[in-house]
């Protein structure tokens, strides 16, 4: 099926940091100017706004779509937000692309939001509600709980320990260091991992990604125009999304059919046959350390039960075959949820552009992937990128 | 430009005003059924589906995770729109235009009877450093922008207490109405007031309710049990969201919204080329002030227009003759919905009591409520 062709044409992002000074409108405002003057673009020239923000409980502000409205250039314009939880940014790329490839509108300003530390006393309050209010919210279930029980599953299914997980948040967080809008870059080893506190088991501390406030924004264009305007656009050239049962108590944890169905469609899209050979470099979601290696799986960019292998070779290093996470990720550069998966956006953009800085990988990559996930461990949501 | 849009199928609830034997899940799954069965078709031929939420009007952080299982989209595409249902309904039409998807699923849900306090989550919409402060009721909002309607276009609160007369008299002959009862213009106007000019029935009440749409591609409409109809335009814009940016007493979002499904319709005389709409009238001045926006009457005139009744079911141009927002329910984001599932029962000669002879193009446009400058707008015909 032929499909209109729809090109990233401009990025920008904040700096990702636990307390911003600015609102939410401002941080907004800052990631959307610099996606226009990356593009060489400016407001008139930009036909709709599509906006992503997780939950309003972060920003204490409801209607958040209508609020970030002209923070985001939408005011006068369609502004429309879209919401999958965590699995929002990637779904915000998604999204302007729908705007994009219908014919309906030549450009699309994709603005993605969070601001977190206007949660008190923590964001992670927000995540009490998120629970079925009959079955589970009466245990008091937090959001860590549930990862720690679907990590745990992860691990016995394919005897990964927690020492060979630990490497992802090791690399990650190293890969940031190149990263000027980094929260926690750093250099730490795997025992620092394993000796940080237990927030519970086996989740430790430094297998979590932080908190953080920011946003990052592209701009999306027809063919035509990107042809016009850009020397160097990159292409989307599929996209895939999917929604797992609420339910999800009834399901084995140790394997992601969302994120496996959502990357199929995508990949068909895309014409790709052999994910693990025909994709250069991935941004997979690592809110967790296990949940890149868990996505590795089912992205197939490798086979289940061997993503730790790819690990321990080095693979998945900048210098490696497949990179993973050049940009630091989510457990490096920081998690303001909807941005975060916008920047990882950002980054496939960059790479496959050859303008990375320091993160560059060599081998000038010309096919990309982001994904990000999210609610009750359910949603997946996938980009692939050609230059 | 783009490919043309067919509804194959609509189902819904019907709009009460409390629903304590249904969960919300229930509502929706209701819906979704009838739809399907309306459209001849099975959940798991559907590409795509759009739903219709807002976290804290639903009292779930990241209320989209309830979406898939009842509708029958586990492990399909779907994602939720924050934002009115004819903002999702154009997103379905934007799948099926792309070429992602050619039957596309929308669905909308008002659960309203489940909030306890309607007031304090409608203040935290308002900007958090400049307005929240204030401490105004949400109304407040609307009684500013009434105010300032009023005077610019002189039309008169006896000119709104007729749309709330007309709108629930409508409703008590709609079967799907929550709220129809009969009243006399002195009534509303006596009515104690809210926020002046707003007295307590130029304010909608709220439903709860659910509506499921099926798209389809022209060519898998051929293939459909159901008459299509056609989704010509479809349009929405967001003005200032802060208030203190905002052009009062007009309805510019509803202008720019229908600028847009004007343009995709070709429609150039709304007045002449649509018969009867179904607008919002959450509060009674906003059918006036959404009228004029949308080009169907001059500003200023659809006051006089409702007086001699041009607008009730049998008059020139039938508005809200379902009984709109103040007869059927104000239903948060289903507003669309609400608005849309009454334009295409009567285009399909479905509508029951209120059916309107020989009608051919609807219009339907919703708005966000306080304090959102959003608004969408979608022209049918058959």
């Amino acid at each position: 099926m032929g499909y209109r062709r729809v090109a990233i044409i401009g990025a920008g992002m904040t700096k990702f940091v636990r307390f911003a000074q600015e609102t939410g409108k401002e941080l907004a405002y800052e990631a959307s100017k610099m996606a226009l003057d990356s593009a060489g673009l400016d407001l008139s020239q930009i036909d709709c706004v599509s906006v992503g923000s997780a939950p309003d409980a972060f920003d204490g502000v409801h209607m958040k779509g209508e609020y970030l409205a002209d923070g985001s250039g939408g005011w006068g314009k369609p502004v429309m937000r879209n919401f999958v939880g965590g699995g929002t940014g990637v779904m915000n790329v998604i999204h302007g692309w729908h705007h994009v490839a219908s014919g309906m509108f030549d450009t699309c300003l994709v603005v993605s939001e969070e601001k977190m530390s206007s949660a008190f006393p923590h964001p992670a309050g927000a995540f009490v509600t998120i629970f079925d209010h009959t079955t589970e919210q009466p245990i008091k279930p937090t959001l860590l709980w549930i990862f720690a029980i679907e990590m745990n599953r992860f691990m016995n299914a394919h005897g990964y320990t927690k020492r060979d997980i630990a490497q992802v948040a090791v690399k990650n967080k190293k890969n940031a260091i190149d990263h000027p809008c980094a929260q926690l870059p750093g250099e730490i080893t795997v025992d620092d991992v394993l000796n940080s506190e237990v927030m519970a088991y086996p989740v430790n501390r430094l297998d979590v990604s932080p908190t953080s406030d920011g946003a990052a924004a592209v701009i999306l264009a027809a063919e035509h125009v990107a042809r016009r305007v850009c020397e160097k656009p990159v292409w989307i050239d599929g996209v895939g999304w999917a929604l797992d049962t609420a339910y999800w108590c009834t399901r084995d944890l140790y394997y992601p059919d969302y994120v496996e169905v959502a990357a199929r469609k995508a990949y068909e899209m895309a014409g790709i046959k052999e994910p693990s050979k025909e994709i250069h470099i991935a941004e997979p979601y690592d809110p967790f350390t296990y949940k890149e290696l868990h996505h590795m799986e089912g992205l197939m960019l490798c086979k289940r039960g061997e993503s730790v292998k790819l690990l321990n070779d080095g693979v998945t290093q900048r210098t490696g075959n497949l990179p993973i996470c050049p940009s630091g990720g989510l457990l490096g550069v920081g998690n303001p949820i909807s941005a975060a998966a916008v920047m990882k956006i950002i980054e496939i953009f960059l790479q496959l552009r050859g303008e990375a800085g320091k993160r560059q990988v060599p081998g000038k990559p010309t096919c990309g992937l982001a994904q990000a996930w999210g609610d009750l461990m359910q949603v997946g949501t996938v980009v692939v990128m050609r230059s | 430009m783009g490919k043309r849009v067919a509804i194959v199928g609509i189902g819904t609830t019907g709009f009460r005003a409390t629903t304590p034997d249904v969960s919300y899940r229930e509502l929706t799954y209701e819906a979704a059924v009838k739809a399907y069965l309306d459209a001849g078709i099975e959940p798991k031929e559907v590409g795509a589906f759009v739903a219709t939420s807002e976290d804290l009007i639903e009292g779930y952080s990241i209320s989209d995770e309830y979406s898939p299982d009842q509708l029958g989209a586990v492990l399909k595409p779907i994602h939720t729109v924050p934002g009115d249902f004819l903002q999702s309904l154009a997103n379905g039409m934007m799948l099926v235009q792309s070429g992602f998807a050619d039957l596309v699923v929308v669905q909308g849900l008002s659960k309203a009877s489940n909030i306890l306090n309607v007031g304090e989550v409608l203040t935290f919409a308002e900007d958090p450093v400049t307005v929240r402060p204030l401490c105004e009721t949400p109304h407040a909002v609307a009684a500013l922008d009434m105010c300032r309607f009023l005077h610019e276009t002189g039309t008169t609160r006896e000119q709104c207490a007729r749309v709330v007369v007309k709108n629930r008299r409508n409703a008590l002959r709609n079967q799907r109405a929550a709220h129809g009862t009969l009243l006399e213009a002195c009534d509303v106007l006596a009515a104690p007031p809210v926020a002046e000019p707003l007295g307590r029935y130029d304010i909608a009440q709220h439903a709860d309710g659910a509506v499921v749409v099926v798209l389809a591609s022209e060519e898998r409409a051929a293939h459909l049990r159901r008459a299509p109809v056609w989704i010509r335009g479809i349009g929405w814009a967001t003005d200032a969201p802060s208030l203190d940016s905002r052009v009062w007493g007009d309805a510019r979002y509803a202008r720019l919204a229908a600028d847009m499904a004007y343009r995709m319709a070709g429609i150039r005389t709304p007045r002449r080329e649509i018969q009867f709409a179904e607008v919002n009238d959450e509060y009674s001045y906003k059918e006036l002030q959404h009228l004029e926006a949308l080009r169907i009457y001059e500003r200023g005139q659809a006051g006089r227009a409702t007086e001699v009744g041009a607008t009730e079911p049998t008059g020139e141009f039938p508005v809200n003759v379902s009984g709109g927002s103040l007869g059927c329910g104000a239903t948060f984001d289903l507003d669309g919905g609400q608005k849309l599932l009454e334009v295409v029962l009567q285009l399909r000669g479905e509508a029951g009591t209120p059916q309107l002879r020989g009608v051919t193009t609807g219009l339907a446009a919703s708005w966000r409520g306080v304090p959102s400058a959003t608004g969408a707008v979608a022209v049918l015909s058959n």
